[in-house]
């Protein structure tokens, strides 16, 4: 089957943004395609007629610290991700969301761009970035635009963005500023006034079927003492969306940490998370029963990396 | 449009053209002939056609090769360096082949090239770095421990420059000079170097691509089939339907019920019914062909399972109804038993459907002759079952049909049906151009036929003291559209159905039925992995409900030599069970602290996470038995060179036949194992080995292959007397050579010698194993039984209901150890299967759609699913078996599922009855406690 007829590797952005809007059939951009090319290739998306790589394209593919935010662009491989110092510093929920990604063969050449693009509720790495706050550097024809995460997506497997636009990179944004890494390289980084920052990714899997896990859950938050100062909870897939924990972040925020806040945090969680039950993968039931456990474990994990 | 690419490959530059869907797969094996690189499933599931890209290991299948452009790309073709005209192995292919991580062979390109690159990243990892890195190369025949040694050791020789050293595995208690010790694999090496070739890796000249056109619904009437559109598509040489089968019209390994192709007017009974062949210049156009073909379907109501299909009022599937075979086991007189007995249990369970999932998708291909004969390249488990099908489609003499066996990338019964044989043979025959018929991973999961599900009904009656005195069970097996081996496997389910005891009074019913689902067949354990999952779980229930000792209960009702099956065969020797429990509860013992094994161990630090152990046995036919006759027939030649040939059609499908074949010969000619070439699976050139399945290889085909070679020393030592004029006694076979008369020959001289006389140093052996008795009719239903016990300790997770399995001691009775490096490898792959049995395997139906028709939705185990695996080897020998050898392949999977769910109860009390376990179950029973 011609599951299209041209592929072409652009080396810039505007190049590919060309590319995507004058092909004479519809084009898709690719990264890893291992997303992608498997839809095409099973039928669950329709033939293109160009697709345009995006992995040769070096603003891309850099990683780096611009200003107080870390750069990664949306072709980096999330084996590189994972591996990153930088990213291990200041994001060290995004590693572990990457680290998680299929296997190594897969993570050598899939992307956080990809990932993100393809909006799905419980996308790893999508689900660490959420929590990270961060922001996604889009352009088109008409320019680029930075847009918040949350904005991106619009349902299951649909994002916000519009045909011949592209994600060029993710910003997040750093604390160690005027700091240094308080435990070790990897553990937490602070700004030398006593507050510390952390995050943490984890999620669960079943052992059959599908490698999308049950549930996801990633934390960013700062640290005072003994107090929470601010969380970001994003949970997969608590929605049609990547799923935020408002109400939940809102009633930790300045609440010391304790069993007490916990249980209350879980409550708040519980009545805005929307969990839906996937055939062959979970119930519903299920999810809201494990949500707990996985909250606490984050929490915790994050907590003490902050400590 | 096209692209032009540069790029490096194994230190050579190529400047390449390529299409602008062509994969680097396709590039790598179909430009540049580098065949090492294997396809198992073109979707990023299986790692097996992993290369390295810049270093890093990338799947070959889901690359563009357009992206390969600048790039640096090395294969498993590149690793071993030449050195004065010899390939020189890394270190990392010389251990996997010294610590005989290599079996079928098929996944080890992908295992070594990804640990490669693990190993420059990372010259001394952690155990769990590299279950890191090899999380997603899966290897089916999954001998991961052995994997993860060989890479370790690997990474020591690198780092140090010294050479490897495999673990020495213990010999047999029989060893004799080669048998009973470790004895690498013949094909070993051709397998790490990527020199193997498999049938996708042959290319004949004019050759054309076959596709299929598969009915894609469970139960209809076919009403018409329009294929003017395809056979109009340039490109396109043949298509050919039901009304161009020249020879019969259905295929089958016990029952002809499986159509070649459904004509118009007739029923389709599952999604995978073929309707019409395409033969075209490339696979792309065959599958675009496909895709024009139009059929017209009248849609019947769908049976979906055996309980539904033994209703009255279900729709017939065949002509002569719905049940395949009623099976029936008696013994004694139920009511005795039961009204004895002090406790009577009764259960039900259900086991899931589950595929083979070996890695190398069906493939052959037919090339016709000009002399009128056709030849089928294939990698199958029956060669002559193959030629006697594939000659009764095309009308012919099986005569004109020649089956050129070839490496089989895994088989575990999923490779004895006929699966594209006679399509590319029809095809091939049509257009009178060599044709291949490759499947690809979608077409192999919902075509080849499956594991039964199976629904078994266990009623126990016992004593007091744990003595059984009687066992009841009702069995429902699914066997979907066709029969295949199904009664067989059936009947192995039932006649096993009340587990490796000794019990009085004993009924066993089966229905196997027909239903719209695929066909089911044979599956490792061959129904048995079904009932002792079943049983097992039963007397664990027993156990508890009688406050005893698990262990002690087994013991207690075991058999024994002496003991009469429940078949009402009288076990004569080789009866190693009581011997397998002791050794697994001392194993156990010594791994745990406290008195108590079964008792839940929280783990401390974290009590949500609970541990236990629990145990299982079983045991299992060698042979076909059951009044069959089990032949196997082997030729042995000894060539001017003084070097033998054994030949069978007996086939080796990863499991290490070719080992046993060669030690058998070189054992009683008393020469090197090299000395020994092994041919099989040629139906021209080896005599009929008979089907490959029921664990019966080592003993029929082994037994062939020893006697071949005692005939041939006796002929021998006949000429060798006459010549030299001495009594035949006293010419001995030592180190190599043939000692007459205080002079010693080798054996050049000897054949030389032999052919002056006019005698031709070849002998032919056909083996008859023990007579044995059909169902029912009591006496001996099969020649040998092997044995074994098996512990597995779980870890459960009360709050997510996770299980993770941590050890396996696995005790065997395997009569004799021929190769225990080989029997290593049957053990750790047999483990593996019944974990993924127990946990991560599930093969779903709805409404006779499959649902995990990708591997991405069946799910195999991998090396990060591993557990520690104990294997303990016990030798009761078996009279009559070579050296007193007998089955392995299937015994070692069949304890390990029951073990599992019985230690997940020991752990949390949660009694699986359901498989494959669900996790969710746990959580939510846990939960409501
Ligand atoms: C074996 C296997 C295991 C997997 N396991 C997991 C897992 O555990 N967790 C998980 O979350 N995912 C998993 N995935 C899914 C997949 O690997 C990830 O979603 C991956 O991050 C996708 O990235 P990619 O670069 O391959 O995307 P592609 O397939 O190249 O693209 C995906 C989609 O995004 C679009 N796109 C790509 N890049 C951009 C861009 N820069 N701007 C705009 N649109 C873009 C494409 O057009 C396409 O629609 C798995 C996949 C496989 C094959
Ligand atoms: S991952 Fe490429 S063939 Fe399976
Ligand atoms: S040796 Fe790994 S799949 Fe057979």
């Amino acid at each position: 089957m011609n599951l299209w007829q041209q592929y072409i590797r652009p080396t810039t952005v505007a190049e590919a943004i060309t590319a995507l809007t004058s092909a004479p059939g519809p084009a898709l951009p690719l990264a890893g395609g291992t997303d992608i090319l498997l839809d095409l290739q099973q039928g669950r998306h329709s033939p293109v007629h160009t697709i345009v790589d995006l992995t040769e394209i070096p603003e891309m593919k850099s990683l780096e610290l611009r200003d107080e935010r870390l750069f990664i662009g949306a072709g980096v491989p999330l084996s590189r991700i994972a591996r990153d110092p930088l990213v291990v510093t200041h994001a060290r929920a995004l590693v572990e969301a990457c680290d998680l990604v299929g296997g190594p063969q897969v993570r050598n050449v899939a992307t956080l761009g990809g990932n993100v693009a393809h909006a799905l509720p419980a996308a790893d790495g999508t689900i660490g970035l959420l929590c990270l706050d961060a922001e996604a550097e889009v352009t088109g024809l008409h320019g680029s635009r930075c847009v918040p995460l949350p904005e991106l997506f619009v349902g299951p497997g649909k994002s916000a963005l519009q045909s011949g636009e592209i994600i060029v990179g993710f910003y997040i944004q750093t604390y160690a500023q005027g700091g240094v890494p308080l435990t070790g390289t990897f553990l937490a980084a602070g700004n030398g006034d006593g507050r510390t920052y952390a995050s943490c990714f984890k999620r669960i899997m079943r052992p059959q079927g599908v490698a999308l896990p049950i549930i996801n859950l990633a934390i960013w938050l700062e640290r005072n003492g003994n107090t929470i100062k601010q969380i970001r909870i994003a949970v997969g897939p608590g929605g049609a969306v990547p799923f935020r924990a408002r109400k939940a972040e809102a009633f930790l925020a300045d609440r010391p940490y304790s069993d007490e806040t916990f249980k209350t945090a879980l409550e708040a969680l519980v009545a805005e998370v929307k969990f839906r039950t996937s055939a062959m993968r979970a119930t519903s039931e299920y999810r809201y029963h494990l949500v707990g456990t996985l909250l606490k474990d984050t929490l915790e994990t994050a907590w003490e990396r902050a400590g | 449009m096209e692209n032009k690419i540069s790029l490096t490959v194994n230190g050579q530059s190529h400047a390449l053209t390529v299409t602008p869907t062509e994969t680097l797969a396709d590039a790598l094996r179909v430009r540049l002939k580098l065949t090492g690189t294997k396809i198992g499933c073109e979707e990023a599931e299986c790692g097996v056609c992993t290369v390295l890209v810049d270093g890093e290991p990338t799947l070959s299948c889901v690359y563009p090769a357009a992206r390969a452009d600048g790039k640096t790309i090395l294969t498993i073709e590149g690793l071993a360096k030449s050195e004065d005209g010899k390939l020189v192995l890394h270190p990392l292919q010389e251990a996997f082949v010294q610590h005989g991580a290599v079996q079928c062979g098929f996944c080890i390109p992908g295992q070594i090239m990804t640990s490669y690159a693990l190993l420059k990243r990372n010259p001394d990892p952690s155990s769990d770095e590299l279950r890191h890195a090899l999380k997603d190369t899966l290897c089916r025949c999954a001998g991961y421990p052995t994997i993860e040694n060989a890479i370790l050791d690997a990474a020591h020789a690198l780092r140090t420059g010294e050479p490897v050293h495999p673990p020495h595995i213990p010999d047999s208690v029989n060893a004799k000079k080669l048998i009973g010790k470790s004895q690498i694999r013949p094909d070993a090496f051709e397998k790490v170097t990527g020199e193997a070739i498999y049938t996708d890796d042959l290319e004949f000249e004019g050759m054309l691509f076959a596709s299929v056109c598969r009915a894609g619904v469970p139960h209809a009437i076919l009403k018409n089939l329009d294929i003017s559109k395809a056979q109009n598509l340039p490109g396109v040489i043949a298509v050919l339907t039901a009304e161009d089968i020249l020879g019969e019209h259905t295929h089958g390994l016990v029952v002809f019920d499986w159509p070649v192709l459904v004509g118009t007017g007739e029923r389709v009974r599952y999604v995978g019914d073929a309707l019409a062949l395409v033969a075209a210049e490339t696979q792309e156009i065959a599958e675009q062909a496909v895709a024009l073909i139009e059929p017209e379907f009248e849609l019947q109501t769908v049976v979906k399972d055996a309980v539904q299909a033994y209703q009255p009022d279900a729709p017939r599937l065949h002509e002569s109804g719905n049940l395949l075979k009623h099976i029936k086991v008696r013994k004694g007189d139920m009511e005795v038993g039961f009204a004895k007995a002090d406790v009577i249990l009764e259960h039900t369970f259900h086991t899931a459907m589950t595929d083979h999932a070996f890695l190398e998708p069906e493939c052959s291909i037919a090339v016709p002759l000009e002399d009128g004969r056709m030849e089928v390249y294939v990698g199958s488990q029956i060669p002559y079952q193959d030629r006697t099908q594939v000659a009764r489609a095309l009308g012919w003499p099986e005569q004109r049909i020649r089956i050129i066996g070839q490496l089989m990338g895994g088989g575990f019964g999923g490779k004895e049906d006929v699966m594209g044989q006679i399509h590319s043979a029809m095809l091939a025959n049509s257009t009178g151009r060599p044709v291949k018929l490759l499947f690809d991973r979608h077409e192999s999961l919902v075509v080849h036929p499956k594991r039964h599900a199976t629904q078994i009904k266990v009623k126990i009656g016992a004593m007091k003291d744990g003595r059984v005195v009687a066992a009841e069970t009702e069995l429902y097996g699914d066997t979907g559209a066709y029969a295949s081996l199904g009664e067989k496997v059936m009947t192995r389910a039932t006649t096993h159905s009340a587990g490796p005891y000794d019990v009085e009074h004993v009924r066993a019913d089966c229905y196997a039925m027909y239903t719209n689902n695929p066909p089911a067949g044979a599956f490792r354990g061959f129904g048995v992995t079904q009932s002792a999952f079943a049983v097992e779980s039963m007397m664990d229930k027993l156990a508890e409900t009688l406050g005893l000792d698990p262990v002690e209960l087994r013991r207690m009702n075991a058999l024994r030599v002496g003991s009469i099956t429940n078949t009402g065969q009288e076990l004569r020797d080789s009866v190693g069970l009581v011997e397998c429990i002791d050794k697994v509860e001392a194993e156990m013992r010594r791994l745990t602290e406290g008195p108590h094994l079964f008792t839940p161990r929280p783990v401390p630090g974290s009590e949500h996470l609970v541990r236990a152990w629990g145990i299982a046995a079983g045991y299992k036919n060698t042979g076909l038995g059951g009044g069959a006759p089990d032949k196997s027939g082997a030729e042995l030649e000894l060539y001017d060179n003084g070097t033998f040939e054994v030949r069978s059609s007996a086939a080796e499908l990863g499991q290490g036949l070719v080992s046993v074949m060669q030690l058998m010969v070189a054992e009683e000619m008393a020469v090197p194992p090299g000395q020994v070439r092994v041919l099989v699976m040629d139906t021209d050139l080896t005599p009929n080995g008979g089907p490959t399945t029921a664990s019966r290889q080592t003993y029929v085909t082994g037994n062939a292959s020893r006697l071949a070679a005692v005939t041939l020393r006796e002929a021998i030592s006949r000429s060798m007397a006459e010549k030299y004029d001495i009594p035949p006694e006293e010419i001995r076979f030592e180190n190599g050579s043939v000692r007459v008369n205080g002079t010693t020959l080798t054996y050049a001289d000897v054949a030389r010698e032999m052919k002056e006389m006019g005698q031709q140093p070849r002998a032919l052996y056909e083996y008859e194993a023990p007579r044995t008795q059909p169902l029912g009719t009591g006496g001996d239903m099969h020649f040998a039984f092997s044995f074994a016990a098996q512990a597995a300790e779980v870890e459960v997770n009360t709050l997510t209901g996770e299980v993770r399995v941590l050890r396996v001691i696995a005790a065997n009775d395997v009569g004799t150890a021929v190769n225990p490096l080989g029997l290593q490898g049957q053990v750790e792959g047999g483990v593996m299967m019944g974990l993924g049995n127990a946990l991560t395997e599930n093969f779903i139906v709805e409404d006779g759609y499959v649902i995990t028709d990708r591997l991405a939705r069946y799910r195999i185990p991998s090396i990060v699913h591993t557990p520690e695996i104990i294997s303990i080897v016990v030798e009761h020998p078996t009279a009559d078996g070579p050296h007193g050898a007998k089955g392995v392949g299937e015994i070692c999977s069949i304890p390990t599922t029951p073990a599992i769910t019985n230690a997940i109860y020991n752990a949390v009390g949660v009694r699986v009855d359901t498989l494959p376990v669900d996790q969710e179950k746990i959580a939510m029973e846990l939960a409501t406690r």
